[in-house]
């Protein structure tokens, strides 16, 4: 029943990924010096080069280990379910602290100071309501996918094909989102062409998820989690230090620096200046108007609880007590990690924008772009060591987040369509397997092509699309069919893809891609707010509950008879282990 | 069988007793949450003066300790539930557990 890959291929494989690694990505820099590109100084750094070949390596290593371990479907979806809270709380905010969240966040806080922090504060807030309304039920009735606890009372066939849908959906945002900062990253610190860095990123993560599965993609996390957090406390640490731990000594000397930029600007008032400067402190721009607020806020908050790689993770652990447990360490540490940024962000406006070393011109932007600000600081603040090691990090990150990303993807279509849908639940681990293995290389592939055509966009921008996506479509479903004892197979799938088909149109119609994108004028976009969650999100709802009303199908009979049984075991457990047990 | 035991623990005083307890705690949380959270963003929306107004001399503002609140309001909510439900809530669910499977 067993599907383990030939040792022998497995081995060939993981050492040409790292000959590819070391042997490779020299031979890239010196073709890439000829051109005499923005990131020309940065390609002789050994420092951050050497720093990238020890995470490979030491990452290559345990996917070695891993490979070895993940014998059936069960260990390359969730790990055999051995991960314990912490692990998991870890590999949790590992997953989700992403290079969007880490460059992004503390690049818009650089740009338009409290801003940032709004953003930030909306992708925490979505964990206490996980927490509280779905973590321990997603553990109870779910096996390997978040569409095993949507489907689990339903006919199969449709839920799984909305399921899958609305994962892939989903994934293919958040994975764009990644690959761009990847490339941003790569090409900065390297120099090699932007194409050439994000074809690195798609190569090493299919290493990872094709031989290593969850096991490998948790550690990866992991990993990254402490190099993250540890990098970004030291980052922290001394810019406060630098200002004697006053925060008002840090605001004031980063208003000061937004005051004289502002004043340099010609025709500019005094007042105006001091205007601009004080701005960073309070909220500005980011948000235009009380729907986009509202809006946006909806789809950070209940987006976090449908985004099927965090989902996924809620199935790695023994016990609903254990599933709780890994929500508190990940709230946690992506609180604190969030407080940083915002530290970061400040430091960012002092010590990188009032150095002409990190700038394109008197005036200009930061070289590599304004996502490049954490980057930018870590070399201002720790030297060329530290500038390897924050780079290696946000590297690691890229990869750990692709990774999460394409195994839920690859899960959605293996275990979701082929097996259920195709297969009637009648595949085989061995065949399930090949073909997660099989889509794993074609997700590559696709986030290596969509990293290429989104080269331009905002990444933190990008991000919150997908979070529109799954809080329109995925969340609705998932707390529907949990907590509503009348909701139908109907119901659930028109509901959904109202959610999903909604939040996909009005994102398109947004300004963010018909204007930016898409190339349109300004104030033509159909839609004109930031986030379609409100009204997305809420048509999901109503569309679940009405079609759901409105069912009086057999089919809708027997869904409702299954609630009561679904009920005991969301709430107890009991039944859950043989689901989940090895 | 399978129905049967899960119709025993649905008639089971101790599983209702679990279920209100851990529903009502977990919405009444949620709604806290909400409050705090949705507080916050239409006081962006509405009156992002009170949210730029200075605290004392300095440029220091409302704005940041109230963020800076709501992310840690945000961890001791969540700490506080799961600290009732793997104590108080696991406990009951456990008794729950035993008596069905007797």
């Amino acid at each position: 029943m067993t599907a383990t890959l030939p040792t022998s291929y497995a081995r060939r494989a993981l050492a040409i990924g790292a000959l590819a690694a070391f042997v490779l990505a020299p031979t890239l820099v010196l073709a890439a010096g000829g051109d005499l590109g923005q990131a020309d100084k940065q390609s002789t750094n050994w420092t951050a080069i050497t720093m990238f070949a020890v995470f490979v390596m030491g990452t290559l290593y345990i996917t070695k280990w891993a490979a070895a371990k993940t014998k059936s479907a069960a260990d390359f979806y969730t790990a055999g379910g051995g991960i314990t809270g912490f692990q998991n709380g870890l590999a949790i905010a590992g997953d989700y602290m992403s290079a969007a969240s880490f460059l992004g966040i503390s690049a818009a806080v650089m740009s338009s100071g409290y801003d940032g922090l709004i953003y930030s504060i909306g992708f925490l807030v979505g964990w206490p309501i996980l927490t509280f309304l779905m973590a321990e039920r997603l553990r109870n009735l779910g096996k390997f996918t978040f569409a095993d606890v949507a489907a689990f009372r339903f006919a199969q066939t449709p839920v799984r094909v909305f399921a899958a849908s609305g994962t892939l959906v989903v994934v293919a945002f958040y994975l764009i989102a990644q690959m761009v900062g990847a490339g941003q990253l790569i090409k900065l610190l390297f120099g090699l062409d932007y194409w050439i860095a994000v074809v690195i990123v798609g190569a090493l993560m299919m290493v990872y998820v094709l031989f290593g599965g969850m096991t490998a993609t948790t550690w990866v996390q992991i990993i990254k989690a402490c190099l993250l957090l540890g990098g970004a406390t030291f980052m922290a640490a001394m810019v406060m230090w630098r200002y004697g731990f006053s925060p008002e000594k840090m605001f004031a000397a980063a208003v000061e620096v937004k005051t004289n930029i502002a004043a340099a600007k010609p025709g500019t008032t005094p007042q105006a200046a001091a205007a601009a400067g004080q701005s960073i402190m309070g909220p500005g721009n980011f948000i235009k108007d009380p729907i986009s607020a509202i809006s946006f806020g909806m789809a950070l908050m209940f987006g976090t609880a449908g985004l099927p790689h965090i989902l996924m993770r809620f199935f790695t652990v023994p016990s609903a007590k254990e599933a709780r447990k890994s929500v508190m360490w990940a709230t946690a540490w992506i609180g604190y990690f969030y407080l940083l940024t915002f530290i970061i962000g400040f430091g960012a406006i002092t010590f990188v924008l009032t150095n002409p070393e990190f700038l394109t011109g008197p005036g200009g932007g930061l070289i590599g772009g304004n996502n490049m600000a954490a980057v930018h600081l870590a070399h201002a603040v720790g030297g060329n060591v530290f500038l390897g090691f924050i780079s290696a990090v946000a590297f690691a990150t890229i990869l750990a987040v692709v990774a999460g990303l394409t195994l839920s993807g690859a899960s959605a279509v293996s275990h979701d369509l082929y097996s259920t849908v195709i297969k009637k639940g009648k595949a085989d681990s061995a065949s399930e397997l090949k073909v997660s293995r099989a889509t794993t290389v074609a997700l590559g592939i696709l986030a290596v092509l969509l990293g290429i055509a989104f080269e331009k966009q905002n990444i933190a921008f990008m991000v919150s699309l997908a979070f529109a996506v799954a809080a329109s479509a995925n969340f609705p479903v998932l707390f529907m069919s949990v907590l509503w004892k009348d909701c139908t197979t109907k119901g659930a799938v028109i509901g959904g893809f109202l959610g999903l088909l909604s939040s996909v149109v009005l994102t398109v119609l947004s300004p963010s891609v018909w204007e930016a994108t898409l190339g349109y004028p300004a104030g033509s976009a159909p839609f004109p707010y930031t986030s379609p969650a409100l009204f997305s999100m809420t048509l999901g709802f109503v569309g679940i509950w009405l079609f759901s009303i409105l069912d009086n199908s057999q089919r809708a009979k027997i869904d409702r008879a299954g609630f009561p049984a679904q009920e005991v075991r969301s709430e107890t457990g009991i039944g859950a282990s043989e689901a989940s047990g090895h | 069988m399978e129905n049967s035991v899960a119709a025993r623990i649905a008639a089971d005083p101790n599983y209702k007793a679990l279920k209100a307890r851990r529903s009502s705690f977990g919405w009444i949380l949620t709604l806290a949450m909400l409050i705090v959270y949705y507080g916050f963003i239409l006081l962006i929306a509405f009156r992002k003066d009170v949210l730029a107004a200075r605290i004392g001399d300095g440029v220091m503002t409302w704005g940041i300790p109230i963020g800076f609140g709501v992310i840690v309001f945000t961890i001791l909510i969540t700490a506080l539930y799961v600290r009732r439900a793997n104590g108080e809530f696991d406990a009951l669910s456990e008794k729950i557990k035993q008596e069905a499977l007797k």
